[in-house]
């Protein structure tokens, strides 16, 4: 497990979680922590646990046993960007918010949408939708923000604009992040920590250094690159 | 197999034509088939196709109804007749929205409230006339009672319908805004049971009148009903064919209000924006 910095508060700490649905495991005695501020990427094959994992830390699932402790302000984006269909963009921001729809604006305004602000969420492109969703979850201010594989229904280039718009947004407000995905190079292009799910455990955890804005072709990416693949029992191209 | 074949592409075609968009001033449309029906009747009336002793002609009913709005009789009739479908649409339509509420949003209450409705549902609502007219007389009270019960069934298996089937995952994101439970219920539940209480009240509308005719076969002293029963008396079909039509007006009209009501209340939906 990396170490996490001295004096560094966990946002979310999580010990022998398991969960089994009918005799099946997907979580198995699993250990976590995550550190305020941290950007984690969380890797796994699919039916490998991550959503499960996500869901268990947005206190979606209530048959997890184990210990489980998160803060208070956790906000979550999904893979299909759930916004409400029959309130305008805007509503979907303020839902469930106390305060001054200045907020909602300065959040709208931070993802692009200021435009979109009174289109219905159905009239909504997926990469705008996407920003949308984005927007209602970063507007609560989360010290823990939970992204659920939400870029992986997005064309590529909407994606490459998303990617930097969340890195820019990490910047800018320093939640901690768990993005939960099945591609290694978003992954590493994206987060500090990389993290892979097998057989409910982490089985690799590792800190990614390279400076953002980051190039594929980062030697350090390219040899984590081909761990990860391993890791996640693919050959990595050309070691066959 | 190979007529099938064919006919595939054509389908095809046909299914992705655009269409008509109801936003477009074109609601005219739904009254060219009603129109044509009654030029047909009037020239086999003209014709001597049909007589008048079993159906008087358009031109005439005009006259009748000119005649029978002039005197009073009929706006009071509709008058009455109105105000018992409306009485009993209220009444009928709290009833089945509530019990829908109460069955839709708790478990213990739908243990409490379906098998009863469901039950009940199964009666024949016409065959309780005479219960209806032992318990409550021959007055006012049973014929709003008779549109409320006929009008409670359909708004309570579709808004009930409506509740259950609200996406689960928005469910999940209000949970994870920490929206509370009365949040839950006001900015997810009801708006999603929507579109399907929406369908309800239209049935339920359809059924109102329904009922309402029925109802006032028997011993009414006033409204369309008695209007019609009275004119059987004196051999008038030109009376009772005016009563029939305005109650399919009336008909119409609470559907068309209904229609406006959907496009208002479900503008959010792609479908409905063109």
């Amino acid at each position: 497990m990396a170490a996490r910095l001295p004096g560094v508060k966990a946002v979310a700490s999580v010990r022998d979680l398991t969960r089994a649905f009918g005799e099946r495991v997907v979580l198995d005695a699993l250990d976590l922590e995550i550190g305020s501020g941290e950007f984690i990427a969380l890797l796994g094959r699919s039916g490998s646990g991550k959503s499960t994992l996500l869901r268990a830390l947005a206190g979606l699932d209530r048959e997890v046993s184990g210990e489980l402790s998160v803060t208070d302000s956790v906000a979550v984006a999904f893979q299909e960007p759930r916004l409400v269909p029959w309130k305008r963009v805007l509503a979907n921001i303020t839902l469930g918010l106390d305060g001054p729809a200045e907020r909602a604006h300065a959040a709208l305004a931070e993802v692009g949408l200021t435009e979109r602000a009174q289109a219905w969420p159905l009239t909504l492109s997926g990469g705008e939708a996407q920003r949308a969703s984005l927007a209602r979850a970063l507007v609560r201010e989360p010290d823990l923000l939970l992204l659920d594989e939400p870029f992986s229904a997005l064309d590529a280039l909407t994606r490459i604009t998303i990617h930097q718009l969340v890195v820019e947004l990490w910047t800018r407000h320093r939640p901690a992040v768990l993005l939960v995905t099945h591609d290694v190079d978003e992954a590493l292009l994206l987060a500090d920590r990389v993290l892979v799910l097998d057989e409910g455990r982490i089985a690799h955890d590792s800190p990614v250094t390279a400076p953002r804005p980051r190039h594929r072709d980062n030697p350090e990416l390219i040899t984590l690159r081909a761990d990860l693949l391993t890791a996640l029992g693919v050959a990595p191209e050309g070691r066959s | 197999m190979s007529v099938i074949e064919l006919e595939a592409p054509a389908d095809a075609r046909a299914r992705s034509r655009p269409r008509p968009s109801r936003t477009s001033g074109k609601a005219w449309q739904r009254w060219l088939s009603p129109v044509a029906v009654i030029v047909i009747w009037q020239v086999a009336s003209s014709t001597g196709l049909l007589p008048p002793r079993l159906l008087a002609a358009p031109a005439t009913l005009a006259a009748t109804a000119a005649d029978l709005v002039q005197s009073g009789v009929l706006p009071t009739a509709v008058g009455v007749s109105l105000q018992r479908v409306l009485l009993g649409f209220a009444a009928g339509a709290a009833a089945g929205i509530l019990l829908a509420l109460v069955a839709g949003l708790s478990r213990p209450g739908e243990n409490a409230v379906d098998p009863l409705m469901q039950m009940l549902r199964a009666l024949p609502f016409f065959g309780l006339i005479p219960l209806f007219i032992l318990w409550f007389g021959i007055g006012e009270t049973p014929k709003v009672l008779l549109v409320a019960l006929a009008v409670s069934f359909p708004l309570y298996l579709n808004t009930f319908a409506g509740i259950r089937g609200v996406d689960g995952k928005l469910a999940e994101v209000a949970h994870t805004l920490k929206l509370g439970r009365a949040a839950l219920i006001r900015h997810i539940v009801l708006p999603g049971a929507l579109p399907q209480t929406l369908v309800g009240l239209r049935q339920s509308l359809g059924v109102a009148w329904l009922a309402l005719i029925v109802a006032e076969q028997v011993n009414a002293t006033a409204g369309l009903g008695y209007m019609i029963n009275d004119a059987r008396e004196f051999l008038r079909t030109d009376v009772i064919v005016v009563g029939l039509l305005v109650y399919s007006a009336l008909g119409l009209l609470t559907d068309a209000l209904v229609r406006l009501l959907e496009r208002r209340a479900l503008s959010w939906r792609r479908g409905f924006l063109g």
